[in-house]
């Protein structure tokens, strides 16, 4: 223990003496500790946002959008088919019994007008569980009516962003009358801020109108784009997909060999994928980030050999004065883990800094885990033991005579 | 063209006894750095013996003799050998920090007072560069000292000195000789080697000459006989 002792406080005094190599030294791992532990929170900062911003979607959502068109085996993208329309809604409200709310959506760009302020949404059209399965909040006015909706009345309700451009914060745009493609709508309600979704869209730059005011003032269409469900529970949510499923191939006739014209994704399974993304980038940025933590554990190896190199009468001196060989072993090997371990230690408060900052300037989100820390600390003092090694055995195999001529 | 055997040392027997004072001479080639190694336990002979104290070095381990060389060998060389950017104190610690069984108290108590024998109490936190080659060479002994040696192994100590150093130097061997330490120095100069006892020279690995000196110079006396230099700048 004593002899353990005076090893490391020898080992000490010789990184002392070269304060500035030591440190150069040790910025390869401090470099490499650091961009791990970013680059794991900056992953997994941004899994949890895709998380949360899917929870906040409502995470029982089921949304059925229409297959591809199969023209002799040629196949479009996926909606351009007009295979679903509003009586598959109207059949899943009634039949299927795990679904608690369902809205047909259409939905089309269009240029609005009020007074002299004008700006380019989207208009959706939709029935009134559609707010229930968006989540959506009306803060000022009401939602429209079934009557509205047999009606096709010329009512509406904007969202922030429209509300702002249109109308400006002060103004109260209850009431007033916006053209939509020319067409005079009336405002009845104004949505709640909802903020970006995790893609980067404006979930407030919206104008929401009846179903069939948009299906049949502005597409003159019987199809719709998709159909939005959500299920009774988050837990039933297969079971749901599964009895949509059945629903919609038996009413569009299909045969038991035929593929699904339709598709149904619940919100999770959208979560999953780019859940499975965000951990297939988490892993290539971590291990980017380990290959430099590797150079620097090269680094270490580099320097220690030229050290060994450039103190070889050092060495010799030691070994005169009684250095046992797994001593001057001991001293390099103490030399090179602690530059490793001051590395890691240093590294880790670089990369919470670095973290931190990407979070503060960058708005991004990042998410600091224990097991990053744990990790790169690990994998630094190891690299520190692998790579020390071989110059530290180098240095015990000396001879004490050769060592000490040495010029 | 075969291998030839070569002899560095061929068929030499000494015996040195406790608290001799050996001058070793010859020509490079001769022999007396093996020679010195193998008694400085740095080397091991290929064949022969070697006792120290009654011991067998050749039996030992790599270990054991580490260990010897920390208990009872203090090395003194021609080019000092401290450590640079490293305080005299440090320097003088060093074969201490080797040792276990000496706590770092009494490691500070036994460098300081090491270096008090040689006259740098004043120089305890100096650098090697901040230092002259004489107090160098000194902070050398002490770090010999410093374990209470049995033997010192001086090779060519006054090599880099001027000859008033040289002499200073002689004098703390003589002053250390008389106090039971054992001294071997290997030297080229007569004048130095006049300050021993007794002088082994060394020839084509063989012992040439070994013998007791009738008359052995007295450092302190020709200290104070030196002529004192008047220096001139310009």
């Amino acid at each position: 223990m004593m002899r353990m002792l005076n090893l490391i406080k020898i080992a000490y005094r010789s990184l002392n003496r070269n304060k500035f190599r030591s440190f150069l030294t040790m910025l390869g791992i401090i470099i490499g500790v650091a961009s791990v532990i970013a680059m794991l929170a900056i992953g997994q900062g941004s899994k949890k946002n895709i998380q949360d911003s899917v929870e906040s979607l409502g995470s029982n959502t089921i949304i059925l959008i229409p297959g591809a068109i199969s023209q002799g085996g040629v196949h479009l993208e996926a909606g351009s088919s007009n295979s679903l329309k509003r009586q598959d809604a109207d059949a899943i409200m009634a039949r299927c019994q795990l679904v608690q709310y369902v809205s047909p959506v259409v939905y089309k760009g269009a240029q609005v007008v009020a007074g002299s302020q004008n700006w380019r949404t989207v208009v959706y059209g939709v029935l009134n569980d559609y707010f229930n399965i968006r989540n959506l909040a009306i803060i000022d006015g009401i939602s429209f009516s079934t009557m509205d909706e047999r009606a096709a009345a010329k009512v509406c309700v904007i969202g922030q962003t429209v509300r702002t451009k249109l109308f400006g914060v002060y103004e109260n745009p209850l009431g007033q009358v916006i053209r939509i493609n020319t067409i005079p709508f009336k405002i009845i309600g104004v949505l709640d801020k909802k903020g970006q979704n995790s893609f980067g869209q404006d979930q407030d730059d919206v104008i929401i109108a009846p179903f069939s005011t948009v299906q049949k003032r502005m597409l003159s269409t019987t199809n719709v784009n998709n159909i939005m469900a959500s299920a009774i529970s988050q837990e039933l949510i297969v079971d749901a997909t599964d009895e949509i499923t059945r629903l919609i191939r038996e009413r569009h006739k299909l045969a038991p060999f035929e593929e699904d014209d339709f598709i149904v994704r619940s919100q999770q399974d959208i979560a999953n994928i780019f859940g499975a993304v965000s951990k297939v980038l988490t892993i290539l940025l971590a291990s980017i980030a380990s290959i430099s933590l590797l150079v620097g554990g090269i680094g270490i190896m580099n320097i220690m050999l030229v050290s060994v190199t450039e103190r070889t009468r050092e060495i010799g001196i030691r070994l005169a004065v009684g250095a046992k060989s797994r001593d001057i072993l001991f001293q390099f090997m103490i030399e090179s883990v602690f530059m490793s371990f001051m590395g890691g230690l240093l590294g880790i408060s670089v990369g919470i800094l670095v973290s931190v900052l990407v979070a503060k300037v960058g708005g991004w989100p990042v998410d600091v885990t224990l097991f990053s820390v744990v990790l790169s600390f690990g994998f630094s003092s190891f690299v520190g033991l692998f790579f020390g090694w071989y110059p530290a055995r180098k240095a015990s195999k000396l001879n004490p005579i050769e060592a000490l001529r040495y010029e | 063209m075969g291998d030839v055997e070569l002899r560095a040392l061929d068929g030499v027997t000494i015996d040195i006894s406790k608290g001799d004072f050996v001058a070793v001479m010859g020509a490079s080639g001769s022999g007396k750095s093996t020679f010195m190694n193998i008694i400085g336990c740095l080397d091991k002979p290929t064949s022969g013996e070697y006792f120290i104290e009654n011991e067998n070095a050749l039996h030992l381990t790599e270990n054991a003799l580490a260990e010897l060389r920390n208990k009872k060998i203090g090395f003194i060389f021609q080019s000092f050998n401290i450590l640079t950017r490293t305080t005299a104190i440090e320097n003088v610690e060093l074969p201490l920090l080797y040792d276990h069984r000496v706590s770092s108290k009494e490691r500070r108590q036994r460098a300081f007072e090491a270096l008090k024998s040689v006259g740098l109490e004043h120089k305890v936190n100096s650098l090697p560069n901040q230092l002259s080659g004489g107090q160098q060479q000194r902070v050398a002994i002490a770090r010999a000292l410093v374990n209470n040696p049995l033997i010192i192994m001086a090779d060519e100590p006054t090599g880099n000195l001027d000859s008033k150093t040289s002499i200073e130097i002689m004098q703390l061997f003589q002053e250390l000789n008389k106090k039971g330490i054992t001294i071997v120095m290997v030297t080229h100069e007569t004048d130095i080697a006049g300050f021993a006892l007794s002088t082994i020279v060394f020839k084509d690995g063989k012992i040439i000459l070994n013998e007791k000196l009738d008359h052995q110079k007295d450092a302190e006396a020709e200290l104070r006989n030196y002529p004192t230099t008047t220096k001139t700048i310009g």
